[in-house]
């Protein structure tokens, strides 16, 4: 057999491989965004607020509330809504959110943004930290160190993240004044700063404007180290277990055998394997970071897209919590996806096969 | 192999090194706000539309009574009269139906577009014509769709006269054109945004009157002038140059939405903000204590009550209607949860307005209370539910009154919800005790006699969902008498009438009504000038500077 038609056997198979993987992502994704669809529609339905009240609060008149019920088309039956409500999602139409008056993708296009500056920095803040601490707790194993990582990510995992949120304003911004205060930028900046992608940082590096990019630093770091540190928590833990797997192994006896390294043996061999499952960790969790975590863009007032559709539910603002959900949606599945592809990169066996 | 290592360990080093180095370095010297920009902390989160035809709610009150003018506002120095704005002077017809306002020479929008009778007309005509929530405080005069050109019009360029369907008390009539769904739009500027509309039987015209523009535009001529509203996040207002009466001292002012109170409280004690606008009472505490800051206060047309549902027959007995005001602490609220934020009041009107009452006859009393169970046949007791918002001040103010109506042997049951989850029930009638606050539409004693002491019909179907109504009370009389104060010219004398009114309130309605509304801020002490107002409306940022 010659070594050509092996390849392209080779090569037909993975076209297969790759066409079936595609195909499940698509059944996958399908079947998740119908869900997504009825869940939001049900919870729309059944929690206890009359919608109408969102849009007029409670002083309107009789009159006003009956022809904006109508309006809403409120009126109409459970099912002729339902049909109406995914026929305009599926045409990408995700209608006006009554809190702000804008049409939904408008707010989220903003909302977005702010929340993935803080959620990407906050990732690499808990990987940077979390996953050497990880390492260094699997190495030490028992030892004070392993003790002390330990301390850390429970205290990470437990304490609420408001509350700390709260004592690092105290702590770095009203006592210490390292970081500034809840927002993202300073109000000075609020005349002299056109964002163009909605990330302020990078926005303010490409026009060079080096003393705003300072000033959405001081603002987001604080926010960002609090999400870190709660990543941090869990990623050093996944790190360590999947170290202590790792080192368990008889390749890492045969490399020790060999007189290598012991450095080498930990960050080159066991945490080279390692990273396979670390990567979906990492990326599940920042894509939870992503659905924005609401109690951190509370404290810090920051207009993220946890924060947008909280209010939007409490408000039964159905549209912007459809609209957000969706979008939250797609991000996740991307995510997955993207974590799946680099699983692919990563892992020499994957190729292969 | 070693370089690898190296590389490694000094990669992760670096990244640590480079991450404490920037939050050293940040260290800055105490933060202040631009000289010529006021900055306020507010929750604005509750602002849908800056159109002030359409927008009824209470930080939007702030911004329009800031950047738009009106042809009469509220006299600061007594509150039961009006005062000139826009118009010069006004007259009333002997018959007592006819309005006219004699405009201002001179008058600019900030656009630079003068203002005339026909701007002031215009705008009434979109308010009704949109018809939105607070459209009836014009339309409750004989007004809709179909006659506004003809009931509110310009005579000539400087005269605008307005007419009514009955002979109503002038005071009233005044006093609802200085609410802000009167405020005078450039109609100009407002008509160059027009966008067609196809008529339906819900609304019957062929544009929007510049609504779509106008939710975020500005079309005023107010002391400022709207720059920019990004909901949720800021309101941003510059000085307007035109304006009619003293300029505004500072070059403009920037709410940034905060909804913590202890968050607005770090920014303020920083030198972030200039006030902080929503501060809970233990964070006023710290204010209190520190050397640079302030606070100030000013009562609110805003009550506090609690009311008991008629539909339930045990709260339905007069003894028990009565025995629920002897049963709540009102010494013990007004010194711990409403500290610096409510001010015992237990009449329906609040202090301020023509006719208000400020004796409070009730105390905490349970002995009395009980003798009244007894005789209403209840001497044990019942057990009843209550409706409560999540939040302060009416969780505490709930389980103070679950605590003291439990001395008199009736067990409450808080069922605790989410504000327009409770309020739903309560618009339904399924509530048995809600506790909630009723802020007044406008600056008139009409406004909360026509809500407490109003219902004109008491079945499911009733169309006017009054608080007596959803209170299910059924009271014809009070309603006919309420409907008498509208139409009683002599100002005294309707004072007179409303007194009446709250004194039966007091006696017999199953409304508790606890307190009246305190708005407070905490400001930075090189502020001059800023003064909360006696309504939402009136909270004049102008006179503010700073030293």
């Amino acid at each position: 057999m010659s070594a050509v038609e092996n390849e392209s056997g080779r090569g037909s198979a993975r076209a297969v491989a790759l066409a079936s993987s595609l195909g499940r992502f698509l059944v996958i994704a399908i079947t998740t965004y119908l869900g997504l669809l009825a869940v939001t529609f049900f919870i729309g339905r059944v929690i206890p607020i009359d919608p109408v009240l969102a849009v007029l609060g409670d002083r309107a008149p009789a009159n006003v509330v009956e022809r904006t019920r109508r309006e809403m088309g409120l009126d109409l039956p459970l099912v002729e809504q339902f049909y109406i409500y995914v026929k305009n999602a599926l045409s990408g139409d995700f209608g006006t959110s009554v809190l702000t008056t804008n049409p939904v993708m408008t707010d989220i296009r903003r909302a977005l943004p702010a929340t993935t500056e803080l959620a990407t920095l906050g990732t690499l803040i808990g990987a940077l930290f979390g996953v050497p601490l990880g390492v260094l707790a699997a190495v030490r194993r028992g030892s004070i160190i392993d003790q002390v990582v330990r301390v850390i990510g429970l205290i990470g995992y437990s304490v609420p993240i408001f509350w700390l949120g709260l004592l690092g304003l105290v702590l770095f911004y009203a006592k210490l004044q390292w970081v500034a205060f809840p927002a993202r930028l300073d109000v000075v900046y609020e005349y002299t700063f056109t964002p163009i992608t909605g990330f302020y940082l990078l926005d303010a590096a490409m026009q060079g404007q080096w003393d705003v990019f300072w000033d959405a630093f001081r603002h987001i770091i604080l926010p960002a180290s609090l999400l870190g540190y709660f990543s941090l928590a869990y990623i050093s833990r996944m790190t360590r277990s999947f170290m202590l797997n790792e080192l368990a192994q008889e390749y890492i006896v045969a490399a020790r055998a060999k007189g290598l390294s012991e450095t080498r043996i930990i960050w080159g061999h066991a945490l080279r394997n390692a990273a396979v499952p670390m990567v979906t960790v990492i990326a599940l969790s920042y894509a939870g970071l992503l659905e924005g975590s609401v109690l951190t863009e509370t404290v810090f007032s920051w207009p993220g897209i946890g924060l947008y559709i909280t209010n939007s539910l409490q408000n039964a603002d159905m549209n912007a919590v459809l609209g957000g959900t969706i979008v939250i949606g797609s991000v996740f599945i991307g995510i997955n996806l993207l974590s799946d592809l680099l699983y692919r990169v990563l892992d020499p066996r994957t190729k292969s096969a | 192999m070693m370089m690898e290592k190296l590389a490694l360990r000094s990669r992760i080093l670096l990244a640590g090194a480079a991450m404490s180095a920037l939050l050293l370095a940040g260290a800055p010297a105490g933060a202040v706000t631009p000289a010529d920009t006021l900055v306020e902390g507010f929750a604005i989160d509750d602002i849908i539309s800056m159109d002030p035809g359409e927008a009824f709610e209470l930080s939007t009150a702030e911004v329009t009574g800031n950047t738009y003018d009106l042809l009469v506002r509220l006299d600061l120095s007594d509150t039961s009269k009006v005062k000139p704005d826009l118009a010069e002077s006004w007259t009333v017809s002997d018959d007592g139906l006819t309005y006219t306002f004699k405009l201002k020479p001179g008058l600019k929008f900030a656009s630079g577009n003068p203002i005339t009778a026909a701007d002031v007309a215009y705008s009434f005509e979109r308010a009704v014509k949109l018809d939105k929530s607070p459209a009836f405080i014009i339309d409750q005069f004989g007004i809709s769709g179909d006659n506004v050109t003809e009931k509110a019009k310009a005579v000539d360029d400087t005269t605008f006269q307005f007419t009514v369907d009955k002979a109503y008390a002038p005071s009233f009539v005044l006093n609802c054109l200085s609410a802000t769904v009167a405020s005078v739009v450039d109609a100009k500027l407002v008509k160059e945004h027009v966008a067609a509309v196809t008529p339906s039987a819900d609304y019957k015209w062929d544009n929007d009157f510049g609504n779509a523009w106008l939710k975020t535009g500005y079309a005023g001529s107010g002391a400022y002038k709207l720059r920019e509203w990004r909901a949720n996040e800021a309101v941003v207002m510059e000085r307007n140059d035109n304006y009619h009466g003293d300029k505004a001292k500072l070059a403009r002012v920037i709410y940034r939405n905060m909804k913590e109170s202890s968050a607005q409280r770090l920014a303020l004690e920083a030198g972030d903000i200039d006030v902080a606008r929503n501060l809970e009472p233990n964070d006023l505490d710290a204010i209190a204590k520190n050397a640079d800051l302030t606070s100030t206060s000013a009562p609110k047309g805003t009550v506090y009550y609690i009311s008991l549902n008629q539909k339930n027959p045990n709260l339905a007995k007069p003894e028990v209607r009565q025995a629920f005001k002897y049963l709540v602490d009102y010494d013990a609220l007004s010194t711990t949860i409403l500290k610096g934020i409510g001010e015992i009041h237990q009449s329906f009107l609040p202090k301020g307005d023509l006719g208000a009452v400020d004796d409070n006859p009730f105390k905490l009393d349970v002995a009395k209370a009980k003798e009244l169970l007894a005789k209403a046949g209840l001497p044990d007791g019942f057990s009843v539910t209550m409706d409560v918002r999540t939040g302060q001040p009416t969780t505490g103010m709930a389980e103070s009154i679950q605590q003291t109506l439990g001395q008199a042997g009736i067990k409450l049951e808080i069922i605790p919800g989410d504000g327009k989850q409770t309020l739903t029930k309560y618009r339904a009638r399924n509530h048995d005790i809600y506790i909630g606050n009723w802020g007044q539409d406008y600056f008139d004693p009409n406004s909360n006699a026509q809500t407490f002491a109003s219902n004109p019909d008491n079945s499911d179907a009733g169309k006017s969902h009054t608080l007596a109504w959803r209170n299910a009370w059924d009271i014809p009389d009070l309603t006919k008498e309420t409907e008498s104060a509208l139409l009683e010219k002599d100002a005294g004398k309707r004072a007179d009438m409303y007194k009446d009114l709250e004194k039966k309130i007091l006696d017999t309605s199953p409304f508790v009504i606890i307190h009246q509304q305190l708005e407070v801020a905490g400001l930075r002490k090189n502020l001059k000038g800023f003064a909360l107002g006696p309504s939402f409306d009136t909270n004049f940022v102008g006179p503010v500077s700073k030293e």
